[in-house]
């Protein structure tokens, strides 16, 4: 019976309320975080950091290429069968 | 200073009376030894202590500074938390193995000669790899050799740097010594062994995630520190430095996007990790030194924190740790689920986490000396970092796929030991100043200005974005069972290539060899030996008996008699003597 109720149990993110409230704090905190930027002083140590929402773009553009590189350039080069040194 | 011990003793001496203790004693006996110690390093004055004499040169095992005293404070923080976290395991080997590991390291960090520095640093060797071997698997064994040769050459390396460089100066002191001439880069080199620089890297990320559960936490926090230390100590503002530490921040993060196993994964983010402390330590101004040392307290606390919420899962979970077969854990491990993020906040260097402290001062000493390159790579390396430690690790093992396992959480000392670790990632993250006090130099750097708590807010938040957005359109590379090469290939297939090469070249000689010497050549000289008495004895006697009118049957019948005499050895006296004439005055003529 016990065991029956913990597969039944729901938990935290098996609730797609919870989920929803989850994404849509974070898509706000994006917004923010976009429009604070306006509101204070920047003191940069490169020029390019002054640029508008630098470090938004960075932090995407670097994430993508990083993955997307890992995977296209370096998995093919390096990947081989588990056992491969056996 | 009468009651006062080196540091090193009281661990090392206290972990190998450990198999004395028995029954429920032990594990309170081992914890206290890392508190006595603790107690004991706190009432060492700053200075130089125990020096004793060695030949003609002084030994010094307690080099006491500022820089020695943090990384001191440190190790025994961490080796309370690692001995806590192992302390359900029945067999000393480990515990000793540990406690004598965390011994030599502090043995290591005070250390004022090169000899017993040496003598240290082989020991960390020595005794970690015990740690390995402990998991009595194939793959630990096979890792467990590996880790071993190339610590072995690093040694070697290391010491033949420090016998050229004391035969050039003159003196052991360990010190400051730059990097200006051979006997310099070979110590470098052997700091550089340890401190996995690219390319003499692969011993780590090969042995750690095949160590034990417990074992790694150890291993995490001892090697590669006592090399950044050593670096900070001998090598700073060493120019070098700044690419390798670069370059080390840099590349691992491309593996760590494509690695399964999620250990192996942390042992990447450690690599990056040290890249910013040896990055720090090549910049060598007072705040890179403060920023290398203080990310390394840091990062000892994290590492540990996050290797040790991954055990946990391993522990509970048959010794999974590959993303393929992990997922959705938090509901049945909530609270190691909860340190796992805040190691994973900490080493993304979230606010309030302690790498926002640390790495950014390193970051900030990269931009105030103009170093535009090396600025831009850590800032790429500090997206890596999100990638890999701070989404990955709890991603893969705590939410993910529901792979249906519903484990335990994990023990009560466990969940201490991660406790502790966590209490500190937050506490040195938001009240920095007391970490910074104990800095070796004075601290004028101010993490929590607004500007830069945006932008690093920012850079998290839409890092994340960036990950969900990959997810979501299905482009982040599936996890999947396989093995990455990196530079281990080279004496991993070297190795076996080594192998064929002596196979093919040495038993091929031997066949040939075997051929030629055994198979033709005996026989030949045999049957010449046997054949030119023969020839020569019958070559001069046949036109003597010409000549003496012997003809027909009676010349066949002497041939005949001459050459069954000399076939079984029997040939007369005579013709014995004349042969061995015609010989000697054969050789005499060819002479």
């Amino acid at each position: 019976m016990k065991q029956e109720n913990s597969e039944d149990k729901k938990y935290l993110f098996d609730k797609p309320g919870n989920m929803k409230i989850l994404a849509w704090s974070f898509f706000l905190s994006l917004v923010f975080l976009l429009v604070l930027e306006f509101f204070i002083h920047k003191h940069s140590h490169f020029p390019s950091e002054e640029w508008p929402e630098f470090y938004c773009v960075f932090a995407f553009v670097a994430f993508v290429a990083l993955v997307l590189s890992a995977k296209y350039i370096l998995r093919p080069l390096v990947k081989r069968r588990e056992d491969y040194y056996d | 200073m009468t009651n006062v011990l080196p540091p090193a003793a009281i661990f090392i001496i206290g972990g190998l009376l450990v198999p004395l203790i028995k029954g429920k004693w032990k594990s309170a006996y081992m914890l206290l030894i890392p508190v006595v110690g603790f107690i004991n390093l706190i009432n060492i004055p700053e200075g130089t202590h125990w020096v004793v004499g060695f030949m003609e040169y002084d030994l010094i095992f307690g080099k006491v500074d500022r820089l020695s005293l943090l990384f001191g404070y440190i190790f025994h923080l961490i080796s309370f938390v690692a001995i806590l976290y192992a302390i359900h395991l029945k067999h000393n080997l480990q515990h000793v193995a540990g406690l004598v590991y965390a011994g030599s390291a502090l043995g290591v960090v005070f250390a004022g000669d090169l000899f017993s520095f040496f003598v240290f640093w082989e020991m960390l060797t020595v005794a970690s790899i015990f740690l390995i071997w402990a998991r009595r698997t194939k793959a630990a064994q096979g890792a467990g050799y590996r880790y071993l040769l190339v610590h072995a050459a690093g040694g070697l390396c290391l010491l033949a740097g420090i016998a050229l460089y004391v035969n050039q100066t003159g003196s052991i002191e360990f010190g400051y010594i730059g990097l200006n001439g051979f006997a310099t880069l070979l110590i470098f080199l052997g700091f550089g062994v340890n401190c996995a620089w690219p390319f003499l890297h692969p011993w780590l990320t090969d042995a750690y995630p095949e160590a034990t559960i417990t074992g790694t936490i150890f291993l995490s926090a001892f090697t590669t520190k006592c090399a950044v230390y050593a670096l900070a100590r001998a090598f700073p503002g060493t120019e070098a430095l700044i690419w390798i530490g670069a370059i080390m921040t840099a590349f691992p993060i491309f593996y760590a996007v494509i690695e399964n196993n999620l250990r192996r994964v942390l042992s990447y983010s450690l690599i990056n990790q040290v890249g910013f402390m040896v990055c720090g330590i090549g910049i060598g101004t007072q705040m890179a030194i403060n920023g290398a040392v203080s990310h390394a307290v840091n990062d000892i606390l994290f590492k540990a924190l996050l290797f040790m919420s991954m055990g946990a899962v391993m522990y509970r979970n048959d010794n999974k740790i590959n993303c393929t077969a992990l997922g959705g854990l938090y509901r049945t491990m909530p609270l190691t689920c909860i340190f796992c993020i805040i190691g994973a906040a900490s080493i993304s260097a979230v606010p309030l986490f302690s790498g926002f402290v640390s790495k950014s001062m390193v970051m900030d000493a990269a931009a105030t000396g103009h170093m535009q390159i090396i600025y831009f790579i850590l800032l790429f390396a500090s997206v890596g970092v999100l990638e890999h430690a701070g989404i990955k690790i709890p991603f893969f093992a705590f939410f993910g796929h529901d792979s249906g396992l519903r484990p335990k959480e994990a023990p009560l000392h466990m969940l201490l030991a991660m406790g502790i670790a966590a209490f500190f990632c937050i506490f040195n993250g938001s009240f920095p100043s007391y970490l910074y006090s104990l800095l070796p130099y004075p601290v004028e750097y101010v993490p929590y200005t607004i500007p830069h708590v945006v932008g690093q807010t920012q850079l998290i938040f839409f890092a994340a974005l960036a990950f969900i957005f990959l997810t979501l359109s299905g482009m982040s590379p599936a996890e999947m069972r396989a093995v990455n090469v990196d530079a281990d290939w080279f004496y991993r297939k070297g190795g076996g290539l080594f192998y064929r090469v002596m196979d093919i070249s040495m038993n091929g000689i031997n066949r040939i060899a075997d051929r030629v010497i055994v198979g033709e050549l005996t026989g030949s000289i045999c049957r010449i030996f046997q054949r030119w008495p023969e020839v020569l004895c019958l070559g001069v006697m046949i036109p003597l008996w010409s000549v003496t009118g012997t003809r027909g049957k009676d010349l066949h019948g002497k041939i005949e008699r001459t050459r069954s005499a000399l076939q079984t050895h029997t040939s007369p006296i005579g013709i014995s003597a004349a042969m061995a004439t015609i010989f000697l005055v054969l050789i005499y003529l060819l002479m």
